[in-house]
């Protein structure tokens, strides 16, 4: 039964990851805008190699 | 350079290639493309020099015509510190950070062009746009340009940033909306964790013998999860009770808190103390249902604006004269006796005089009057009036903070008398009371025979009687009825409306802009040809009086002839030779020398052709399709009432519309309008007020529900309760049953919830909840309610034909 200390610590990790990604992109605003984003893809580099268009 | 893309937009008829609207007046030919105007033309030029034509290829003709132009030095009140200072995100010495609302985006190539601005001008970093909101980030080197100079880029490719003055004054709502789903998340993963956690406690009720370790290993790894849901998620409730208890007034969060409260503390010492496993995973769970509930009711629309005042109508910066120079100033530092600048179509900020010969003033903003009022030198001209010719000089009479137009805001707000508490708020009252006295008497009626049944039993009651249901019937009846409300373009301002919606006994309607919208145009006399409608069309171009406007629109077709010897009489009419044909446009007495008695009523242009009088067009507003039916439909149930500002030449048509018992007045000042609402107020009525403008401002504000419809809901409306969109005007009582069936739904639910609540406490009362039982009544009644009454309130809409 030892080896259950072992997964749920491992389950609970993984978990811990997933919480932590979700309050980064939360914090970065990723959800404050959900529309921009999907036509700003479509756009074409031409001008890749200088100003590109910085996301912030 | 793709130019072979290019000649697939060149139609043959006329289109501008910047902007798309068909060239009526003028075309500018250049680089092979036409143009509407010069700036259109000047747009294409300067983005050409900067190669950034793929602003034409993402979409057809995708740029705006430019409408107010921007003058330099026009932003110059930008680079004052401290209006930058209020304006500005963030900033250091190198990098200035500042978002704009502009107005104008419209599509995906004003998302590419807004973000590309750093090819335009070096000084800038980088730009991003946000679409829905309409805002544009624009992080720039401040040692290279200056704020100013980058709003006047703005402008100068037609995206002409709209600073007002309240953008002075709040910064960055966003960020609680930000934390109130941080706080969900949080509460969700710790539910989830902490269930499965409590899983081998439910299914192996004491066969824990050997593995106590384990079980006191998920005990606490629980009271571990148990922390950040309790201190970090669940804070909101806290803090309201902590309030209402302050304010003697008991609140749904009272109640709840402390059933958090006493969950928590229970869970803690069991587990501590190695008695039981406590009720961690009810606790969490029941914060993450309460959270969700919430914020599925408070999300509210993030384009609209509800709290609009004068703040969000004037411009920022005005244009100063002083010792023969012109300086641009913040709004805010005008004073009395300042000699102000106002251009054409610009707003007059404060109550000033006229120093300038004459000049038209366009009222419609605060009175709903759509004629322009002729000014003379030496005249008052009050602040919100819009200026129609040329550039004026004025005289400030008093600073913005105390014009005539300002102080309709500043008067006391809605003076509530009533108690301001709601159904909810009394229905868990009754329930608190309930659930404490049941607590109490089962721990009085154990404490002589078994002390710890008895502090058992007490925890128990609190625990799985907390009026969680009644929070979330509400929540989530509410929401779906904003969401469904919303969905047929009427947007509430938050559900707190719903309800005083349903209690309505008098509506209120505002005339121009509300039950009418635009205004037709018929022409009565000989009947005029084709070919002559567009000489008076032509003729009209030029004028940039406001019922020229709408004859050039409502008469120009195709083609527009060459005006000479034109010339303009303001506040008379228009006379000039168009296409060999001497035509004068105006006023009775301008046209045919002679004064009308009838004629001051409904606006008139009369029309001479060759020195032979035609006729005239005369301007009459357009009722809304289906108002007959709304009136004959509200009428039946609510007192209704007209109140308009323009005069009274619609009388009759309205008496019949609206029936012999329904009071109407006209000419009623903003000031009127709402002394009205307060008069039936006091007489006990609930007042709906319809109305647009800000005209009807003062009685929005005044009334129990101020709807402002708008035609176009990215408009600015005035400060209101919900904005209706013109086109569901006729669905108003529809609106209104919806309201009153919402409570019916909330009540149904809410008893539904009692019976969990019953089965609850008979375990609890007899001291023998255990955690499994709580662990499986909790999410069964927070589910089943959610899903009850947001079908409920589903079937109500559909049974409304609210779709």
């Amino acid at each position: 039964m030892s080896a259950l200390y072992l997964l749920i610590g491992i389950s609970l990790t993984v978990a811990l990851v997933f919480l932590f990604a979700f309050l980064w992109a939360m914090k970065k605003g990723q959800y404050e805008d959900d529309y921009t984003p999907s036509i700003r893809i479509l756009f074409e580099n031409e001008f890749s190699e200088k100003n590109q268009p910085n996301k912030k | 350079m793709k130019t072979g893309n290019y000649t697939q937009y060149k139609t043959t008829s006329a289109v501008c290639y910047h902007c798309g609207e068909s060239c009526k007046a003028e075309i500018v030919d250049f680089d092979a493309k036409h143009f509407c105007c010069d700036g259109c033309k000047l747009v294409y030029e300067l983005l050409k020099e900067n190669s950034l034509c793929t602003y034409y290829n993402l979409n057809n003709a995708p740029g705006n015509s430019p409408g107010v132009s921007a003058y330099s030095g026009k932003y110059s009140y930008l680079d004052d510190t401290k209006v930058a200072e209020k304006l500005v995100r963030y900033s250091d010495e190198n990098f200035t950070h500042i978002t704009f609302y502009i107005p104008k985006i419209h599509c995906s190539s004003c998302i590419w062009l807004l973000e590309n601005l750093n090819r335009l001008n070096e000084g800038v970093i980088s730009s991003s746009v946000n679409f829905l909101r309409k805002e544009t980030t624009v992080q720039f080197n401040s040692k290279k340009i200056k704020l100013s100079e980058v709003a006047e880029l703005l402008a100068r490719i037609d995206y002409e940033p709209l600073i007002n003055l309240d953008a002075l004054e709040q910064k960055a709502p966003a960020k609680s909306n930000r934390e109130q789903v941080i706080k969900i998340g949080l509460a969700g993963f710790c539910f989830g964790n902490s269930m499965m956690l409590s899983f081998p406690e439910y299914f192996s009720v004491g066969d824990f013998k050997g593995q106590e370790n384990l079980s006191y290993f998920f005990g606490y790894l629980n009271l571990l999860l148990a922390l950040p849901v309790f201190f970090y998620s669940a804070s909101g409730f806290f803090v309201s009770a902590w309030k209402s208890i302050r304010y003697r007034y008991l609140n749904i969060d009272a109640p709840i808190a402390l059933a958090i409260l006493v969950t928590f503390t229970r869970s803690v010492y069991e587990i501590i103390s190695h008695t039981g496993s406590g009720y961690i995973d009810s606790m969490t769970g029941i914060v993450f249902f309460m959270l969700i509930g919430r914020y599925f009711q408070n999300k509210t629309y993030e384009t609209l604006s509800f709290e609009r005042d004068y703040k969000s109508y004037f411009p920022v910066g005005v244009t100063i004269k002083e010792n023969g120079k012109e300086v641009s100033k913040p709004v805010s530092e005008l004073k009395k006796g300042d000699h102000i600048i106002i251009r054409n179509s610009e707003l007059i900020p404060s109550d000033a005089i006229l120093l300038s010969n004459h000049t038209h003033i366009d009222y419609s903003f605060i009175t709903g009057e759509s004629a322009a009022v002729k000014k003379r030198a030496g005249e008052l001209i009050y602040a919100g009036g819009k200026q129609l010719d040329g550039a004026i000089e004025l005289k400030v009479q008093n600073p913005v903070s105390q014009s005539y137009l300002t102080q309709l805001w500043n008067q006391d707000k809605k003076t509530t008398t009533e108690k301001d508490t709601t159904y909810v708020d009394k229905i868990n009252k009754y329930f608190t009371i309930a659930v404490l006295s049941i607590a109490f008497l089962s721990a009085v009626y154990w404490l002589p025979t078994d002390s710890s049944k008895a502090l058992n039993a007490l925890t128990a009651v609190l625990i799985v009687a907390c009026p969680c249901g009644l929070l979330l019937t509400t929540t989530f009846a509410n929401g779906n009825i904003l969401r469904i409300m919303g969905r047929n373009k009427f947007y509430l301002k938050n559900a707190g409306v719903i309800e005083k919606l349903s209690q309505i006994d008098t509506i209120i309607f505002d005339k121009t802009g509300t039950i009418t919208y635009g205004s037709q145009v018929e022409f009565k006399g000989k009947p005029l040809a084709e070919k002559e409608l567009q000489l008076v069309a032509s003729l009209a171009a030029q004028s940039s009086h406001p019922l020229s406007r709408k004859l050039y629109t409502e008469y120009a077709k195709d083609k527009i002839y060459e005006v000479s010897e034109f010339r303009e009489i303001p506040g008379n009419g228009i006379k000039g030779k168009v296409n060999g044909n001497y035509l004068v446009l105006g006023s009775a007495y301008f046209v045919t020398g002679t004064v009308k008695a009838e004629d001051t009523k409904s606006a008139k242009v009369y029309c001479m052709l060759n020195g032979e009088l035609m006729g005239y067009f005369s301007f009459q507003n357009a009722y809304r399709p289906g108002l007959e039916k709304l009136v004959n439909t509200l009428s039946e149930k609510f007192k209704l009432k007209l109140l308009s500002g323009d005069n009274d030449s619609e009388k009759i048509h309205l008496q019949t519309m609206f029936g012999e018992s329904t009071d109407l007045f006209f000419e009623q000042k903003p000031k009127d309008k709402m002394h009205y609402v307060q008069q039936l107020q006091k007489n006990g009525h609930r007042v709906m007020m319809v109305g647009d403008g800000l005209n009807d401002a003062g009685a929005l504000n005044q009334s129990d529900v101020g709807i402002a419809v708008s035609d176009n809901t990215n408009n600015f409306s005035p400060a209101c309760d919900a904005i209706l969109d013109g086109s569901s005007l006729s669905k108003l009582p529809a609106f209104i049953q919806f309201a009153k069936s919402g409570k019916k739904a909330i009540i149904t639910t809410f008893v539904i919830s009692l019976v969990y609540n019953i089965i609850g406490l008979s375990f609890a009362v007899q001291g023998t909840l255990s955690p499994v039982v709580a662990a499986i009544l909790m999410p069964a009644s927070s589910i089943s309610i959610v899903l009850l009454t947001t079908a409920l309130t589903s079937i109500t809409a559909k049974f409304l034909r609210l779709n």
